[in-house]
């Protein structure tokens, strides 16, 4: 379970979470929508400590992510983490480039890192390109691979920071249809995005940021169908 | 005809070879050592704050603008003068070396600054450490970069490396002054000392520029 206890999060004299709160037990899809410098990605490199906070806790599976004596690398293979920008390493196969946090982070042998990225490659579609360096791959088959990556760690959580939102949009569909799949299986998601219908059809619940605070968090079909607060009101009014 | 002159004859080439060896032997040197300590203070440059930046800088600065052969010169007089003279080989690997480390740096620093920072967030993102992520991610990334300029450099290190005769070192250059003087024949000995240069440089160049078409990220 990720808990999040009144986090406030500043950059300079720029507050960008103003106290948020929320828990996210096992097996639950939550959406975190809102208009942009809202603060909803910040809130995510919080969870993995990309960005320490200013007061708060963050408890992942009843650890504090931001004491001092947490270790922070060892957490983080926990919690996947999927960004906006595709970053796979140019310099190394699709192969490669799920198989190397499991051989050197997990100390796997060479042959069981590759075994599991395989199965995580095939997971997500990428079966046939193992040997291709991803610049030689779309977009969405580069996203694809991020996700693939990031499952090769056996993360209990995964932490999507607008993954389509640097798609070209023929190719949102299939990194959408892949995160589908993930949340039929069961993983515990929290995803950042603008797409209204995945929010709306995948997860359980949709929160609604605003200027640094989660204004509005809900059942999904209704937070997307029929908002009670305002505000919301009038952001869904501009994005559907 | 003056008995003082003799023409250049084949008993030479092993004079000139011992030339063109000493020319290569002091180059790899140069490059190897300057290559190493250039990824090493490239790195701290790129990692490090403003003020350590400033003084590397201006240290490096020194050795990148003051003329190699007045770097040559005053080192080897200074080692002379406080009593611990070094044999020309030794004095020309070192300053050249420095020499070499100078241009280096900034192209290694260039080549890590240019890695982006959110492909290092997405690798610390997998767990691997500070470390992990410098030796997986930025050395490769960086080093592939900066195969070019890297290049450049090592290039103009061989032909720098003919300066090294002015503290008496042996080198291609300095066997092909001792010939002229003795053959006045000096069109033609340094069109063979350019030709010589050529051929050591040319497989640098061409592997080089092979190795760089195959990395090409």
């Amino acid at each position: 379970m990720i808990s999040v206890q009144n986090v406030h999060k500043s950059f300079g004299d720029l507050e960008v979470l103003k106290g948020v709160s929320l828990d996210v037990p096992n097996g639950e899809v939550v959406s975190v929508i809102g208009g942009s410098g809202s603060g909803k990605s910040t809130l995510l490199y919080c969870i993995n400590a990309i960005e320490s906070i200013n007061s708060g806790r963050i408890l992942v599976d009843d650890v504090d992510v931001h004491s001092k004596s947490t270790n922070k690398d060892k957490l983080r293979q926990k919690l996947g983490m999927v960004f906006q920008q595709f970053n796979a390493f140019p310099h190394m196969s699709v192969l490669e480039n799920a198989a190397l946090a499991p051989r050197i982070v997990k100390k796997m042998s060479r042959e069981e890192a590759i075994e599991i990225a395989k199965k995580e490659l095939e997971h997500v579609g990428l079966g046939d390109k193992f040997d291709v360096y991803p610049t030689r791959m779309s977009g969405g088959q580069q996203q694809r691979l991020a996700i693939a990556r990031a499952l090769a760690m056996k993360p209990d959580f995964m932490l999507l920071d607008e993954v389509t939102s640097a798609l070209d949009p023929e190719l949102v569909g299939e990194v959408l249809d892949t995160l589908r799949l993930l949340a039929e299986e069961g993983m515990t998601m929290i995803c950042v995005t603008h797409e209204m219908g995945f929010a709306r059809d995948v997860s359980d619940r949709v929160a609604y940021f605003h200027q640094g605070v989660i204004a509005e968090i809900g059942d999904a079909k209704q937070v997307i169908g029929d908002p009670q607060n305002p505000l919301t009101q009038k952001f869904l009014s501009k994005v559907l | 005809m003056n008995s003082l002159f003799t023409p250049l004859s084949w008993s030479d080439t092993g004079y000139i070879l011992t030339g063109v060896w000493n020319t290569v032997t002091i180059s790899v040197v140069a490059i190897v050592i300057g290559t190493l300590l250039g990824i090493l203070v490239g790195f701290l440059r790129a990692e490090s704050n403003r003020f350590v930046n400033v003084l590397l800088g201006g240290i490096l600065d020194v050795f990148r603008s003051v003329p190699l052969i007045i770097q040559l010169i005053l080192f080897s007089t200074f080692v002379g003068a406080i009593g611990h003279p070094l044999g020309p080989f030794v004095a020309g690997s070192i300053v050249l070396s420095i020499y070499t480390m100078a241009f280096m740096t900034e192209v290694f620093r260039g080549g890590f600054e240019g890695v982006s920072q959110s492909l290092q967030t997405a690798a610390r993102s997998l767990g691997m450490t500070y470390w992990q992520t410098v030796y997986h991610i930025r050395f490769p990334i960086g080093l592939r970069a900066v195969l070019p300029s890297w290049l450049g450099v090592a290039l103009s290190v061989i032909k720098d490396s003919a300066l090294v005769s002015v503290i008496g070192y042996m080198e291609l250059l300095r066997t092909s002054e001792q010939l002229i003087s003795r053959t006045q024949q000096p069109l033609m000995i340094l069109i063979g000392v350019g030709l010589f240069y050529f051929i050591i440089s040319y497989p640098l160049s061409y592997y080089g520029r092979r190795l760089e078409r195959k990395m090409a990220l």
